[in-house]
């Protein structure tokens, strides 16, 4: 067991416990901190496959924007009291047994894979920033203009969805408006 | 290092994340189990990507995580409005769009 794969244990046990620890944490502050903790770890599996670039943007977007955005919604909105109503027992108990029987199922069918593959850890090309902009910029660049109108589609319906409805137009509409 | 091993770590991150979905009510944790099952085919198609090296599946990530943000950002939106109108984030309160 060289550097590396005590590196990857270590990392598979932190994704584990910290995606375990979001699943059952009764504060949702304590949740977004372990799923923040997720990611690092992630990111981390991304350095050890050299996928620098995504290790970076993994690390900016999730645990920067992302979390940053569940972090203020929650705090916005007084959460951090565990005053959540949980599901009966019977409902938790059939969510982790349905759960564990996909996870039975997955693991059976991927068992008796034939791939036996491994992949060296010689530093590759493939991940760095220049590869993956070249890619992205010839071959997929229709999808990432296509990414941008569904950026600003997202950014308007999230303005629109999060207005306040107290402006009414017309008065005609002012009895309806006015619940 | 043999891929079985990230299919292995992927596919325990993805059931967790399914068993959470399925057991909580909070729809705020409901959503970050969804992030950590798309991070957990966002990792499985870093290991392939790095088994065949090919950098396109790196690119799908990339679109999945710009898909992601968008998603969060409308459905938290979502969430605030309906926290605005019945000042919980209970899922089962939305048990009467069915009616």
């Amino acid at each position: 067991m060289d550097f590396f794969e005590i590196l990857f244990w270590l990392l598979s046990f932190i994704a584990i416990s910290c995606a375990l620890g979001v699943v059952f944490s009764r504060n949702p502050v304590n949740s977004v901190l372990f799923l923040i903790g997720m990611f690092f770890a992630i990111s981390g599996h991304y350095i050890l496959m050299n996928a620098q670039f995504l290790a970076v943007v993994n690390i900016i977007v999730y645990a920067g924007a992302i979390m940053v955005l569940f972090l203020f919604v929650i705090m916005l909105m007084n959460l951090n009291a565990d005053a959540e109503p949980q599901k009966s027992k019977l409902v938790q108990f059939a969510a982790v047994i349905s759960g564990g029987i996909l996870f039975l199922v997955l693991l059976a069918a991927i068992k008796d894979s034939p791939t036996t593959a491994s992949f060296d850890r010689q530093p590759s090309a493939s991940g760095l920033i220049e590869n993956l902009g070249t890619t992205l910029f010839t071959r997929y660049v229709l999808p990432f203009e296509i990414s941008s109108i569904l950026f600003l589609s997202a950014m308007i319906g999230a303005m629109v969805i999060g207005k306040k409805e107290t402006i009414s137009v017309t008065p005609q509409e002012e009895s309806k408006d006015n619940r | 290092m043999p891929i079985q091993y990230y299919i292995f770590l992927s596919i325990t991150l993805f059931c967790i994340g399914i068993m959470g979905t399925l057991m909580r009510r909070n729809a705020i944790i409901i959503f970050m189990c969804i992030e950590m099952m798309l991070n957990a085919v966002n990792l499985l198609l870093v290991a392939f990507s790095k088994l065949f090296e090919d950098a396109s599946s790196q690119i799908f990530v990339f679109f999945i995580m710009v898909v992601a943000a968008a998603e969060v950002a409308v459905g938290l939106a979502i969430i605030v409005m309906m926290y605005r109108k019945v000042h919980s984030v209970d899922i089962n309160i939305l048990n009467r769009l069915k009616h």
